[in-house]
């Protein structure tokens, strides 16, 4: 009996062992990848955080008003944030190519997966970084016009336009990652047909004395008033 | 060359037909029917008068009116002229309409004007505004003559105006670039002056055509170019300026020309103003200001109302371009009554100084700078108003002499805030 046990034993430690040293080699180069992967990707984000420097990615991102979303999320600032990104998703491949050669049933799949999302995780970046940019530039562009034409509600102008780029944006990133595509449009295509209902209501019933004006100031004594504004500048 | 592409195949035949030129006298147009025609007859007598040995061509540069402009400038005839004055010209008097490629635009005029002068080698080149009624007949010799006869290479025009008129080019344009430059330049951007054959063809090969803001703005770029090229500058006093009734100031896009191509100067030409001190007076024929004193009918309270809004909504732009204290300075400004307003010039000088460094470093979109400067403006010109309500012609003279004289002071902030990288 005893010896049964010990040759049992004996029999399951070498099969481990013989298992181990079987597995040994892979988990040797799956380690050697992610250190080689850990050197590539730092690489990596020294590269782009010095394109990014180059390229004044921070007073993009100034001006998109993703540095004051940042800022109040206490996160880092937007070129760290960036390369740091590119660093990690550069060594998360890496360290999954290396699991990749343990030959794991099952596990290859979704590292194919993994890198097949990959692109559309960059392409909804890039759509979020231009709809922020976009939002932010029209919604100035929008107050400075309103401004400087005496409109009353520049800032609800502004806002309205800012918001509504902005779910634009949103609403194209959700469809390239797949992420309730459906959805999505339908909440924006409700979304902005309500705002421009209630645009429209607000304008015909609630300000129809403004419009009234509105249209009278621009038809009928534009020139008259002008003149009597503006001081002559040149 | 560079104008032979420039210009159309008919007007370069036309102009290789006039042959070299002494003078050319440049008109650029765009829908001016309505005043053009006193202003062509007193191109014609101005030349018949004072210049009719020299030879001469008249350059119609047209942004393609619709209202039968350049056909009034090609059908005004000089046997009118000479009927009435009984002064012949001994040259043939030639006068050329064309229309030039591309959407209206003042710059592209004055580009084809520019081309035309240096194909012709004209010695002198002038150009006037279509809109100039109150043109008189010695206008024309009074800008050709330092050009033609002292070899002066930018003649530059001073006005008799109502003293609440060109509030922009008194409290912004002549302060600022005199500041700037060290040149005292009354008329930096200037509708009617004249120019030099070199400085002409100097001009026309510059960088500032290839972008629009150069275009819109290149009577500032030129009187920059003078100024930084060492050309010989002078000023002439011509007469009353009076801006025409139709066209009621579009001030943003005003702003845009002047004040938008005044700062884009700066980037390129900061080895030659950084170290400048001080100003220079420019020599000047004739008075060097006149200043009439008609009362102007201001909405008061509607200037202060668009202050006030302006700076309140603006707030998040303005806090990415001016300083903290600039802007708390202003809020504090905004709540005054008329009674009390007053945007000092001091803090004025602070706020445009720091607009321009805010353009420099491109802190935004560079036009929204611009646009977001007209509210300020607006406060400014209330202020340059309530002073000179009750002020006679020497009063409004030492009213702008004291800005220039502060924006002078502020310069050494300039600098300051322009190599702040922050």
């Amino acid at each position: 009996m005893r010896e049964i046990i010990v040759a049992e034993l004996t029999k399951a430690v070498t099969e481990l062992t013989q298992e181990f040293a079987h597995y040994l080699p892979r988990l040797v180069v799956m380690l050697i990848i992610a250190l080689i992967g850990w050197i590539i990707a730092y690489v990596f984000k020294a590269l782009a955080r010095s394109i990014l420097r180059l390229t004044r990615f921070s007073k993009l991102s100034e001006n998109a008003g993703a540095t004051r979303l940042l800022n109040q999320a206490a996160l880092p600032s937007s070129t760290e944030l960036v390369s740091r990104f590119v660093f990690w998703v550069a060594w998360v491949g890496f360290v999954l190519l290396g699991v990749s050669v343990l030959g794991i049933a099952g596990l290859q799949e979704y590292i194919s997966r993994f890198f097949l999302f990959l692109p559309r995780v960059f392409v909804a970046l890039v759509i979020l970084f231009f709809g922020l940019l976009a939002a932010s530039f029209f919604s100035r562009a929008a107050l400075l016009a309103a401004v400087n034409a005496n409109f009353r509600s520049s800032r609800l102008l502004s806002i309205s336009v800012r918001i509504i780029i902005s779910i634009f944006a949103l609403s194209m990133v959700f469809e390239v990652l797949g992420v309730a595509e459906q959805t999505m449009l339908i909440a924006f295509g409700t979304a902005f047909g309500a705002i421009m209902l209630a645009l429209a209501i607000a304008f015909g019933l609630g300000g129809k004395d403004l419009a009234r004006v509105f249209l009278e100031k621009r038809l009928i004594s534009s020139k008259k008033e002008e003149k009597e504004d503006e001081l002559s500048p040149l | 060359m560079a104008e032979e592409t420039l210009l159309a195949d008919d007007f370069l035949r036309q102009l290789i037909n006039v042959g070299e030129v002494d003078i050319l006298v440049g008109l650029p147009t765009h829908n001016n029917a309505g005043t053009i025609e006193p202003v062509i007859r007193a191109i014609q007598a101005g030349i018949l008068k004072c210049f009719p040995r020299e030879r001469t061509v008249i350059i119609n540069a047209d942004g393609g009116s619709r209202d039968g402009t350049t056909e009034l400038v090609t059908r005004a005839s000089i046997d009118d002229m000479w009927n009435a004055s009984k002064v012949y010209a001994l040259r043939t008097l030639h006068s050329i309409s064309t229309q030039y490629a591309g959407t209206p635009e003042p710059g592209l005029a004055l580009r084809t004007i520019f081309a035309a002068a240096d194909l012709l080698r004209a010695r002198a080149c002038v150009v006037l505004s279509p809109e100039s009624t109150t043109i008189e007949t010695d206008w024309l010799q009074r800008l050709v003559r330092p050009v033609y006869d002292d070899n002066f290479d930018l003649v530059s025009p001073i006005y008799r105006r109502q003293k609440f008129e060109g509030v922009l080019m008194r409290n912004l344009l002549y302060p600022m670039t005199r500041a700037i430059y060290g040149c005292r330049v009354r008329e930096p951007y200037a509708s009617e002056f004249a120019i030099s054959g070199r400085l002409a063809t100097d001009f026309l090969n510059r960088e500032i055509w290839n972008d629009e803001l150069g275009r819109d703005g290149a009577e500032i770029f030129l009187t920059v170019a003078a100024i930084t090229g060492q050309y010989r500058i002078c000023q002439t006093f011509l007469g009353t300026k009076v801006q025409p009734p139709r066209s009621a100031p579009d001030l943003v896009a005003a702003m845009r020309h002047t004040v938008g191509a005044l700062f884009s100067s700066l980037d390129g030409n900061f080895s030659f103003w950084s170290p400048i001190t001080g100003s220079q007076p420019v020599p000047t024929l004739g008075a060097d200001s006149e200043v009439t004193v008609e009362p102007a009918r201001v909405n008061r309270k509607r200037l202060r109302e668009m202050f006030a809004t302006g700076v309140a909504e603006l707030e998040p732009v303005f806090q990415s371009i001016l300083s903290a204290s600039t802007l708390s300075e202003l809020q504090r400004i905004a709540q005054l009554e008329i009674d009390e307003f007053n945007y000092p010039a001091e803090l004025w000088a602070r706020t445009v100084f720091e607009f321009a460094a805010a353009y420099h470093r491109s802190v935004m979109n560079r036009d929204h700078i611009v646009q977001a400067l007209v509210p300020l403006y607006r406060g400014r010109s209330l202020t340059f108003l309530l002073e000179n309500r009750e002020a006679n012609a020497e009063d409004v003279e030492r009213s702008v002499e004291s800005l220039c004289g502060e924006f002078e002071r502020m310069k050494p902030y300039l600098l300051e805030v322009w190599a702040d990288r922050k």
